[in-house]
C-alpha cells in the first residue's frame, strides 16, 4: 500500500488538465508514441471537442522513483461542470492528493477556487502546480503570490511545467510520491469499495470503477451494493493501464475495476459502498446521495419513422449514463416521444448531442422543465414535470414550485452584477460572505426554473467566468404558476408550452416568438406567431410570406435538373417538422430553449 | 457508351400516345452562336467552323431515329442561333426533317430567331420549308439593357425584324422578354414596362416574359458573385411577376404558365406544353434531351463529342435516366402547377396511386383559403399568386 498514490488533476477550464494527463502518461510509457492520441483519457469526441470532462475514468501508471522503489500512481480523472459536481466529488473522495493545476498566463481563476474548496473538503493534500510557463504572456511570479494570497497555500510548495512542452513532468511525479500520502485501510479489514464511475461495456456489461478503502475482492467473490442490497458474483477484477488489466485481487488503497454481470449502468449508483456478502462491513462509507433528474424534456424524432431507433437508442445511450432517466410520451403536434430527466442544461446538452453523433438522429427537444407541485381542489398533490399534464388551471387550489439554495463565489467587483442577475431571477433572502479579503460568497435563494434557464451562462458572463456556482435543492415554495402554450397559424406546439411564473409569462411568450420569427424561413403564406396563456394571446410576432418561388424557364433539359433540386429540397423539408400547415426546422425548437447571452 | 445499351426511347411509349394532344413533339437543337449572352447557359459553340460536320451529323442522328413509327405534331428548332445557318442550309436542314419524320399536316413548327440576322430572304426560305410560326429573341427595346445582356443587335433592328416577319406572312409570332435586370429597382422596372408596352405594339401572337435568372458558369453568376451587380430581390420579383401578368392579361393575353402569354387558346406554344404536360418528345443535336414518358436521355453537351459518336455510328448520347413512379410524380406535380390548366387530380390518382384532395387535404384547404390555389373540373389549378410560388406548391 505504502507504493500506492491515489490522486487526480484539478483546474480552471483550459488551464490544460488533459494535456498533463497526457504527459503524464507518456512519461510513464503506459502508451508508446505511435498509439498516442492527444487526451487520450477523454475519449469521447464530445469530451475532445468541447474540451470538457463528462465522464471520469481512471487510469493506473507505474513510476520508477528516484528513491529506487516502484510505485502505482493512480490518476483519476474529473468532470469539470456544475451538473456534475456530484460525481466529482465521488472522485476526490478516492483519492488522497490534487494537482492543482493553474495556467500561468491566466493565473487563478473561478474553477481554481472552486475545486481547490472541494479538495479542501476532502481533507486532499493539495500540490499546486503552475503551467503553461512557456507562453510569452506567463507571469510565474504574480501567480505564485496568488498561491499565497488568494489561495492561501503556501507558495514554496509549488512546481512549474509546460504540459505542451513536457517540462517540469518529472518533478511532478516525483512531488506526487513524495508529497500525497500513501492510502490508509486495512486489507483484513471487511471489504468497504467506494463506486465513483461505471462504464458499459458491450461484451461484459457494466464495468465498475472503485476505490477499495478496506478489506479486498477478487473473482468468484459474491458482493453487495449497499444501497440496494443487490448482490452480484465477481467476474474479474482488475486495474486500467489505459485498457482493462485483468489481476487477481484488488486490495485496501487501490483503485480499479469490478465486472460482475450487472447488466446496465444504472444498477450501480455512483457513491455506493460495495462490500462482500459474506463478510459485510458495518456502514456505507460516507458521502453517497441519490442523483436525482431536475430537469425535464420531451424528445421526440423528427420524422416519425425513427420513432423505434430512438428508443433503441436511448436504451444504448442509458446504459452508460446512470443519471439520465426516461419514459414514454406523446406529443399532438410532434407524435410519439420520450420524457427525460437531466442533472442540468449541460446534460441535456450532451444527450442531445450524443443521440444525434452516436446515433445519427435527428430530434426535437421539447422546452425544458422542472417538476412543480400542485393541490388541488380534491385535497391530492399532483407533481408535474410536463407542461402537458399542467391541471385544470380552475382546480388548483396551491402552486407550488422547487427552490434551490445557490452558492456562489466570486471576486468582490461583480457583486453589483450577480446581485441584480439573481433579483432578476426571483431570488431572495441572501447572504454574504468574505471567505477571503476581496472575494465573495453569495448565497441566494431561487425557483430552480430560472436557474435551469438561462442562469448559468449569464452568470458566467457578469462575473467574467471568475464567479464558480453550485445549488442544493430546498424546498417547494408558492408561486404563481401559468401554462403558456405558443401557436404557430393557431395550431399549438405541445413542444414550446412551458410553466412559467405569472411576472415571466409575457417575457418568455415574447422571446419565444421572436426566436421562431428568425429560425423558422418564409414560406407560402404568412405565418402568425402568438404565446398565449388559457385564451388570452399574450405575444404575438408574424413572418411574412414569400411571393416567388418558381424558376423562370422550365423546358427539355431542365426538368431533370429542376427535379434534382426539388427532391433536394424535399428532403430537407422531410428534416423539418409540420405543425399544421408550417414546417417548422429542428433549429427554432432549441432557439426557443437557447439562453440569450449574446 | 456502347450503341445497344441506349434503350430506344421512342420505341413503344411514343407509339403508345395517339391522343392528339399527347403526340410527341421533335426538338432540334442548333449549337452555334456569333457570340454568348451573359445569362445564356444554353450549350453552344462559337466555332463556326463545325457547322457542315455537325450538319451531316446531325443528319445521320435523324437516319438512327427514322424507323420510329411515330407522328410528331410539332417541330422546334431552337439553339443556340439556328440563324447562323444560311437561307438555303436551313431551308434543306428543314426540308430534311420533313421528310425524315412523320409530321402531321398542320404541325406547328417554330424556328427561335434572332433579331441580328433576320433578312427577308431568310425569312421568305423559313416560310418556303414550312415554318408557321417564329419565336424571336427581342429580350429587351432597350439598348442598354441589351448591351447588358450581351446581345448584339440593337432595340431599332428587333423593331426591324418583327415588321419583317409580319411583312414576310408570318401569323404566329412570338416575342422573348427578360425582366429584373440590376439597376436603380424604380428606373429598371420603369424600363421593364416600356418594354413590355413596345412589344404588345406588335400585338404578337405569344409573348415570353422571362425573369432573369442566375446560372451557374455564367458571366452573370460571376458578376453576382463578385458583387459588381445584384439583382432584384424576391420581393421585386414578384412585384414584376405580378404586373406583368396584369399588363398582358389587360392586353387579351392568357397567362397560361408562368413565363408564357398566349393571345387566346389557339396561339399557346403547342411544342413548349409537351414538356409541362409531361408529353414525349425527342430532341436530336448536342445537349438534346428526349423523354418517352418513362426515361429521359440526353445527348452530349460537346459538339465534338456528337461528332465523334455520330461518325462511329453510335447514338450521341451522354447518359439516360429511369424516372421512378415518385420522381414522376414530383415532375407531374411541378410541371403541372406551372400551367394554367393544372393537374389532372384523377390522373394523378390513376398513375401514383394518390388522392391529393385526400392525402394533401389540410394544406390544400390553407392554400386555397390563401387564393394560391383552385380545385376546378377535376383539375388542381394554380392562381397567378400561385404560379409565382410553384416550385414551393410542388413540394406540399
Amino acid at each position: 500500500m505504502n507504493n500506492i498514490r491515489n490522486f487526480s488533476i484539478i483546474a480552471h477550464i483550459d488551464h490544460g488538465k488533459s494535456t498533463l494527463a497526457d504527459r503524464l502518461i507518456q512519461y510513464t510509457g503506459v502508451v508508446n508514441a505511435r498509439d498516442f492520441q492527444d487526451q487520450i483519457l477523454d475519449n469521447m469526441d464530445i469530451e475532445r471537442e468541447r474540451g470538457i470532462t463528462i465522464k471520469s475514468q481512471a487510469i493506473s501508471l507505474p513510476y520508477q522513483a528516484k528513491d529506487g522503489r516502484s510505485y502505482a500512481l493512480n490518476l483519476i480523472d474529473t468532470p469539470g461542470h456544475v451538473d456534475f459536481t456530484y460525481e466529482v466529488s465521488r472522485s476526490l473522495a478516492s483519492c488522497e492528493g490534487v494537482l492543482l493545476l493553474i495556467d500561468a498566463a491566466q493565473g487563478v481563476q473561478a474553477q481554481t477556487l472552486a475545486n481547490l474548496y472541494l479538495a479542501m473538503e476532502h481533507d486532499l493534500t493539495i500540490v499546486p502546480v503552475i503551467n503553461k510557463i512557456d507562453l510569452p504572456s506567463a507571469d510565474v511570479e504574480r501567480v505564485i503570490e496568488q498561491i499565497d494570497s488568494e489561495l492561501g497555500l503556501d507558495s514554496d510548495t509549488h512546481l512549474k511545467c509546460s504540459a505542451k512542452e513536457g517540462t517540469g513532468i518529472e518533478e511532478i511525479l516525483e512531488a506526487i510520491v513524495a508529497r500525497i500520502p500513501p492510502p490508509k485501510g486495512d486489507a483484513e479489514e471487511p471489504l468497504a469499495a467506494l463506486i465513483f464511475d461505471a462504464k458499459y461495456d458491450a461484451f461484459r456489461g457494466t464495468v465498475i470503477y472503485c476505490r477499495i478503502f478496506n478489506g479486498q475482492v477478487k473473482a468468484g467473490d459474491i458482493i453487495r451494493l449497499m444501497y440496494n442490497s443487490a448482490t452480484y458474483r465477481v467476474e474479474e477484477v482488475g486495474r486500467f493501464i489505459l485498457r482493462r488489466e485483468k489481476r487477481e485481487s484488488l486490495a485496501a488503497g487501490e483503485v480499479g475495476y469490478i465486472i460482475a454481470g450487472v447488466k446496465t449502468v444504472s444498477d450501480v449508483r455512483t457513491g455506493d459502498t460495495i462490500t462482500l456478502e459474506s463478510r459485510p462491513c458495518a456502514n456505507p462509507l460516507p458521502g453517497f446521495r441519490e442523483v436525482k433528474p431536475v430537469v425535464f424534456a420531451s424528445i421526440y424524432p423528427i420524422a416519425s419513422d425513427d420513432y423505434e431507433d430512438l428508443a433503441v437508442s436511448l436504451e444504448k445511450y442509458k446504459l452508460n449514463d446512470a443519471s439520465f432517466v426516461y419514459e414514454k410520451d406523446s406529443s399532438a403536434a410532434l407524435g410519439q416521444g420520450f420524457r427525460c430527466g437531466f442533472l442540468g442544461l449541460l446534460h441535456l446538452d450532451i444527450v442531445q448531442e450524443r443521440l444525434e453523433r452516436e446515433y445519427d438522429l435527428s430530434i426535437i427537444l421539447s422546452v425544458p422543465s422542472v417538476r412543480y407541485r400542485f393541490t388541488l381542489k380534491d385535497g391530492t398533490m399532483i407533481y408535474v414535470d410536463n407542461p402537458a399534464h399542467y391541471p385544470e388551471p380552475m382546480s388548483i387550489i396551491k402552486s407550488e414550485e422547487p427552490y434551490i439554495r445557490a452558492t456562489m463565489m466570486l471576486p468582490e467587483r461583480y457583486l453589483g452584477a450577480v446581485m441584480k442577475l439573481c433579483m432578476e431571477k426571483r431570488g431572495v433572502n441572501s447572504t454574504l460572505n468574505y471567505p477571503n479579503p476581496g472575494r465573495a460568497e453569495l448565497i441566494y435563494e431561487m425557483p430552480l426554473a430560472e436557474v435551469i434557464f438561462d442562469f448559468y451562462d449569464r452568470f458566467k458572463s457578469v462575473t467574467q467566468g471568475y464567479g464558480s456556482f453550485d445549488y442544493d435543492l430546498i424546498d417547494y415554495r408558492e408561486g404563481s404558476l401559468a401554462l403558456l402554450d405558443i401557436l404557430v397559424n393557431g395550431e399549438k406546439v405541445d413542444a414550446l408550452s412551458q410553466i412559467v411564473h405569472r411576472e415571466r409569462a409575457r417575457a418568455r411568450g415574447l422571446q419565444a416568438c421572436e426566436r421562431l420569427k428568425e429560425e423558422i424561413p418564409r414560406q407560402m403564406f404568412k405565418i402568425a406567431i402568438q404565446g398565449a396563456i388559457g385564451g388570452e394571446v399574450i405575444s404575438r410576432t408574424t413572418i411574412s410570406a414569400f411571393r416567388k418561388d418558381v424558376i423562370a424557364k422550365c423546358y427539355g433539359g431542365d426538368i431533370s435538373r429542376k427535379r434534382k433540386l426539388l427532391e433536394k429540397q424535399k428532403k430537407g423539408k422531410k428534416r423539418m417538422k409540420m405543425i399544421g400547415n408550417v414546417s417548422i426546422p429542428q433549429s427554432a425548437f432549441l432557439a426557443v430553449l437557447k439562453s440569450d447571452t449574446e | 457508351m456502347d450503341a445497344g445499351a441506349i434503350p430506344n426511347p421512342t420505341g413503344d411509349i411514343l407509339q403508345r400516345s395517339q391522343e392528339p394532344d399527347e403526340l410527341p413533339g421533335l426538338y432540334i437543337h442548333i449549337p452555334f452562336c456569333l457570340r454568348k449572352c451573359v445569362y445564356c447557359d444554353f450549350y453552344s459553340s462559337t466555332d463556326l467552323t463545325l457547322i457542315p460536320n455537325f450538319l451531316a451529323a446531325l443528319r445521320r442522328e435523324m437516319n438512327l431515329n427514322k424507323d420510329f413509327k411515330s407522328v410528331f405534331d410539332t417541330v422546334y428548332i431552337g439553339g443556340g442561333t439556328p440563324s447562323v445557318l444560311t437561307p438555303a442550309v436551313l431551308e434543306r436542314l428543314i426540308g430534311d426533317i420533313l421528310t425524315a419524320f412523320t409530321i402531321t399536316p398542320g404541325a406547328e413548327i417554330t424556328v427561335e430567331a434572332n433579331p441580328d440576322d433576320m433578312t427577308p430572304e431568310r425569312l421568305a426560305a423559313l416560310r418556303r420549308a414550312g415554318v408557321n410560326r417564329l419565336n424571336i429573341g427581342c429580350q429587351s427595346f432597350d439598348d442598354e439593357s441589351l448591351a447588358f445582356l450581351g446581345r448584339r443587335h440593337r432595340a431599332r433592328q428587333a423593331v426591324e425584324t418583327i415588321h419583317m416577319t409580319r411583312d414576310a406572312g408570318f401569323n404566329n409570332l412570338g416575342i422573348d422578354l427578360i425582366y429584373g435586370l440590376p439597376g436603380p429597382p424604380g428606373d429598371a422596372f420603369a424600363i421593364w414596362l416600356a418594354t413590355l408596352r413596345t412589344a404588345l405594339a406588335f400585338h404578337p401572337e405569344h409573348l415570353s416574359c422571362y425573369q432573369l435568372t442566375v446560372e451557374t458558369d455564367t458571366p452573370l453568376a460571376d458578376l453576382c458573385r463578385k458583387g459588381e451587380i445584384a439583382l432584384p430581390d424576391r420581393d421585386i420579383q414578384a412585384r414584376y411577376f405580378s404586373r406583368t401578368a396584369d399588363i398582358l392579361e389587360e392586353a387579351g393575353y392568357l397567362h397560361y404558365e408562368v413565363s408564357s402569354f398566349a393571345l387566346g387558346n389557339r396561339f399557346h406554344s403547342r411544342h413548349n406544353s409537351k414538356y409541362w404536360n409531361h408529353t414525349p418528345y425527342l430532341g436530336l443535336g448536342p445537349a438534346a434531351h428526349s423523354f418517352d414518358g418513362r426515361q429521359r436521355r440526353w445527348n452530349h453537351r460537346s459538339v465534338t463529342a456528337y461528332l465523334k459518336d455520330l461518325a462511329a455510328g453510335k447514338p450521341p448520347v451522354a447518359d439516360s435516366e429511369l424516372l421512378s413512379d415518385e420522381q414522376l410524380r414530383l415532375e407531374a406535380l411541378f410541371l403541372g402547377l406551372r400551367t394554367r390548366r393544372g393537374i389532372d387530380l384523377a390522373d394523378v390518382k390513376r398513375r401514383y396511386g394518390e388522392d391529393l384532395l385526400v392525402e394533401k387535404e389540410k394544406i390544400l384547404k390553407k392554400l386555397k383559403e390563401e387564393k394560391l390555389v383552385e380545385i376546378r373540373n377535376g383539375f388542381l389549378v394554380p392562381t397567378r399568386a400561385g404560379m409565382a410560388v410553384a416550385d414551393s406548391l410542388a413540394l406540399i
